[in-house]
């Protein structure tokens, strides 16, 4: 009896809720920022690690978390202005795989940039993708805010050039976790000056967006949840009053502010990680304002994973996790408390377990 | 249920000198292989309300033209369903949208209707008086003056409610149905026996290997639960299999657009899934508006399966291989047609042989409670 009346309970929170809180997001309040008509919100979509098998055959379960991004994302009201793929479109950085993934994206309705990912990268060094997406690193203007994309896969030149006898054991190395054959990623000495005089000519008043693949931040080095000279970039992006940089590759929600840099991490299409601070072997510097995402549950096989709305407001990014199987979340920046929070859960007395029960 | 009968006796005798609280809410004993019957605090079962029940359940003057009960899409003889019929007939022989669920175990339910847009049987008693298609009236208005001047409703409300006149409303009204609906439970399958008695013998060969695919490869279980003690073969969740939404894909953002863009109410809701077959086939998402929701529907237990074809929400499968076929083909009911982009993750080609799903048949057969036996044609399971 007491199980019937709390469901029926439940369902008329949910049904409110669902209502209320994770419709689609056609009820955003937008804030205008600079001139009127101006304000934008984007689409940002990331990781799917599409995967050949043999011929025209690729895993099926990633495919589907693609087809269904592109899909949704279609459906978005308002439209948003365009959409950001944030890099591992591919597993292993084939030609197969990269050709199948432009072909999913092809179905999009809307203009998209993207992000290198070291999945797309260590086979031929971003040549093949390159000609399917354009530039490596590039920066472009939007109703007033200025947009960075970076490379940050890159390592050093010797392990790139010189320690592999093939590029497929070079990608394949890479492409592992806590692999003392792999490398730290970098943004680089060359992509670094042309960030410098890129951000020169920006008045620190823009906002400023930067894409990356890996977080421009230190979390953990054993699985690239690193860039090696990400201080570097940091000290560039600092003279902003509004910096922002959103990175893929983590696999799970993640955010951080340092000084006033806030990041945020999207989800991936393909699957979810976990978080380094469950691993024995790991001390990682993970951010501590982060609320962590559900644990997935093993029944539902699109959990833990989604793609992101994102709404620039203000000239900080709010983005609304499109979570499958499980509650939509939205992190938003607090200018009271000046980082990004979580609209629903980051007070701790709000949380739930399976957010912090491993 | 495993207890002897005396054991049954003494516990049945200690509940009766236990204080009167307890008389009235005395379990019944259940059927092998289900749960006790969850009863909201606030409509308790009584024999009296329960006789009232199905007396309203079957009454057709609740209706504009006075020819259609409940009962005439859940008919006694048809485990409560209205088979053959791939959608079911209401006033004047308007068609809706939807296969009528069999009322059988539905009292296991946390929500009801395909989409699960209402939250207990109580609720879900409301809607059909009043959908065009359905009963068509404009309003419960008529239901009331009856149950408030015939003589044997009056009768049986004062009896059941102590309540005459005007304070008889639907509340009472839905009450009584649905504790009818409550009674209707039935478990006792062979597989009851085998699985949760250790019967070798109640299921053949062929059952048991159902069975094997069934948790295994089949991965059916996944969505159609069962448990160490009882098995409902339902999850209560919503699934987007590749029924319906899959003729309908290109059709997805102009129709989800506008009804997103419509926000209509519940009641409305109700009216425009069951008269607009392509608004129909967005499934849950009319009701929760996620996307995560587009073309799902409410998994239903498969007890008594083999006994109310058709199938699936729009029931448009016919038989139980037809089934079967769609879901070792991955979400598509023809080999090599498209698959809908938002179909649900756990649903994918299922590579199982001929013989592998005419053992699965043979299972969903065994899942049938030996009051509905008669109407199963051994051998193909679906048609009565």
């Amino acid at each position: 009896m007491n199980e019937y009346r709390s469901s029926r309970r439940d369902f008329i929170m949910k049904s409110g809720a669902a209502i209320a809180a994770s419709a689609l997001p056609v009820s955003l309040v937008e804030l205008a920022f600079g001139q009127a008509g101006q304000n934008f919100t984007f689409a940002h979509i990331s990781d799917s690690h599409l995967q050949h098998i043999k011929g025209t055959e690729f895993v099926r379960n990633w495919d589907r978390g693609l087809i269904r991004a592109v899909a949704e994302t279609n459906l978005l009201t308002p439209k948003p202005d365009f959409v950001v793929f944030g890099g591992d479109l591919a597993q292993l950085g084939m030609k197969e795989e990269l050709d199948h993934g432009a072909e999913m994206l092809s179905k999009l309705n809307y203009k998209t940039y993207h992000v290198m990912g070291e999945h797309d990268y260590y086979l031929d060094l971003g040549e093949y993708w390159s000609k399917l997406f354009g530039p490596h690193y590039h920066s472009f203007d939007h109703k007033g805010v200025h947009f960075v994309v970076l490379n940050s896969i890159l390592t050093t030149d010797e392990w790139t050039l010189k320690r592999w006898p093939t590029a497929k054991q070079r990608m394949s190395e890479m492409a592992g976790l806590d692999n003392p054959n792999g490398s730290p990623f970098m943004v680089g000495a060359k992509q670094r000056e042309w960030l410098r005089k890129d951000l020169e000519k920006v008045d620190k008043a823009t906002p400023l967006v930067v894409f990356s693949h890996s977080p421009i931040q230190k979390i953990y080095k054993g699985w690239n949840f690193w860039t090696d000279d990400a201080e570097d970039v940091q000290a560039m992006l600092k003279p902003f009053q509004k910096a922002t940089v959103i990175y893929g590759h983590v696999h799970q929600i993640q955010y951080n502010q340092i000084d006033n840099i806030t990041y945020h991490a999207v989800m991936a299409t393909a699957w979810p990680w976990p978080y380094p601070s469950t691993y024995a072997q790991a001390k990682p510097n993970f951010p501590k304002i982060t609320v962590p995402m559900n644990r997935a549950n093993p029944f539902f096989e699109r959990d833990a994973t989604g793609w992101q709305f994102i709404d620039v407001k203000t000239g900080r990014v709010s983005v609304e996790y499109n979570l499958y199987n499980n509650t939509n979340r939205v992190v938003a920046f607090n200018q009271a408390t000046g980082q990004p929070e979580d609209r629903d859960f980051q007070n701790p007395a709000k949380r739930v377990q399976p957010q912090t029960h491993y | 249920m495993r207890g002897n009968p005396i054991q049954w006796l003494l516990a049945a005798s200690l509940l009766l000198s236990a204080a009167n609280l307890w008389a009235q809410k005395a379990p019944e004993p259940v059927p092998l292989g289900l749960p006790p019957v969850p009863i909201l605090a606030h409509n308790l079962q009584t024999p009296e309300k329960v006789t009232l029940g199905k007396k309203l359940f079957n009454d057709k003057r609740f209706s504009s033209t006075g020819e259609v009960a409940c009962a005439n899409c859940h008919e006694a003889d048809k485990a409560l369903t209205d088979g053959p019929l791939q959608v079911s007939e209401g006033i004047n022989k308007l068609t809706g949208t939807r296969n009528a669920p069999t009322v059988v175990n539905s009292a296991y339910f946390k929500t009801l209707f395909w989409d699960g847009r209402s939250p207990s049987l109580e609720d879900q008693a409301l809607h059909p008086f009043v959908n065009p298609v359905e009963m068509g009236l404009k309003n419960h208005d008529p239901i009331l003056a009856i149950v408030r001047s015939d003589p044997d409703y009056v009768q049986a409300f004062k009896q059941v409610y102590a309540k005459t006149g005007s304070a008889i409303t639907m509340t009472e009204v839905t009450q009584a149905i649905a504790s009818f609906e409550r009674t209707q439970i039935s478990g006792n399958s062979p597989f009851d026996r085998y699985y949760f008695r250790g019967e070798d013998s109640a299921l053949t060969a062929s059952q048991k290997r159902g069975l094997d695919l069934f948790v295994n490869q089949g991965r059916c279980v996944s969505c159609h639960v069962i448990e160490q003690t009882q098995a409902l073969f339902t999850d209560n969740r919503f699934h987007n299999i590749g029924v319906g939404i899959n003729a309908i894909q290109k059709d997805v953002p102009e129709l989800a657009g506008a009804f997103l863009k419509a926000r209509i109410t519940k009641s409305e809701v109700d009216v425009k899934v069951l008269t607009d077959k392509r608004t129909s086939e967005l499934g849950r998402l009319a009701v929760t508006r996620r996307f995560d929701d587009i073309g799902s529907f409410k998994t239903p237990t498969l007890r008594n399966v083999a006994v109310t074809a058709p199938y699936m929400h729009d029931g448009s499968l016919k038989t139980l291989h037809d089934v079967l076929v769609h879901y070792n083909n991955g979400g598509v009911t023809k080999e090599g047609d498209p698959v809908n982009d938002f179909l649900s993750g756990g649903i994918r080609p299922l590579k199982l042989t001929d013989a592998e799903l005419d053992d699965l048949e043979a299972f969903l057969e065994a899942l049938t409670s030996p009051e509905y036996a008669h109407l199963l044609k051994t051998g193909k399971g679906g048609a009565k």
